[in-house]
């Protein structure tokens, strides 16, 4: 029973992917283009960094990033919280 | 650990903590930048830790957490920064002065003073995330420490 079950979820899951990948486009050809081409124009006149990434990340999506640090302080006051000495 | 851990990680440290800075510096030009230069300054912690043991930097756990804190206090502050505008605007790119530099539009080798907030930024996160992941290293290394004998 659990055999027939794992084997139908198995083929579930994978013509599930084989569906997702038939309508995959081809690579370098995104559907939407629209922000790419903004950020590749815009990036260097508004930011005035050389690095796109770089104001993509502190910039445009700098709320993005206060929640990663925000992740990391999260982690390390965790790690310190969990791993303090307790007495002595 | 052995002394060829040891005077290994006596060359390596310098050039991991210089890496780290000159990638947190770049960052906002060549890739990398702030949580990146931060982890390659992290790894020369690591290695500290690793050969030296992490008793002789057990003092130091309070200043890598305030350090971490500062970190993040000064990220958010750098984002406060643009309130006039909107949350995280970068008031400082292209406006003379700090950082504030402007950059022609196509492939050209960079200046360092661009970017505005950018670098400010870039070095809060790489502190903190050095800070971060120095004191996560040295915390579990104290704990497996304690609990050896």
């Amino acid at each position: 029973m659990s055999r027939w079950l794992a084997l139908a979820s198995f083929f579930l899951g994978a013509g599930l992917l084989i569906f997702g990948a038939v309508g995959v486009r081809p690579f370098g050809d995104p559907p939407r283009a629209e922000m790419d081409a903004y950020f590749n124009r815009y990036s260097q006149p508004e930011v005035a960094a050389n690095n796109a990434v770089t104001a993509i990340v502190f910039d445009y999506r700098g709320y993005d990033t206060l929640g990663e640090a925000t992740v990391l302080f999260t982690a390390v006051s965790g790690v310190a919280l969990i791993l303090r000495r307790l007495r002595k | 650990m052995t002394v060829v851990v040891r005077t290994i990680t006596r060359i390596l440290l310098p050039i991991s903590l210089v890496f780290g800075g000159y990638v947190i510096m770049h960052g906002h030009l060549t890739p990398g930048g702030g949580f990146q230069g931060g982890a390659v300054a992290a790894s020369g912690l690591a290695m500290v830790v690793v050969a030296f043991g992490a008793s002789r930097l057990a003092g130091r756990k309070g200043l890598l957490s305030s350090l971490e804190s500062l970190g993040g206090v000064a990220f958010a502050a750098l984002g406060f920064l643009g309130l006039g505008l909107t949350f995280f605007a970068n008031v400082l790119a292209g406006a003379g002065g700090l950082f504030g530099n402007s950059v022609p539009y196509g492939p050209n080798p960079g200046d360092l003073n661009t970017a505005g907030t950018l670098p400010l930024m870039n070095w809060a996160v790489g502190f903190k995330v050095l800070a971060g992941l120095g004191a996560v290293v040295l915390l579990f290394a104290l704990f497996g420490e304690n609990h050896d004998r």
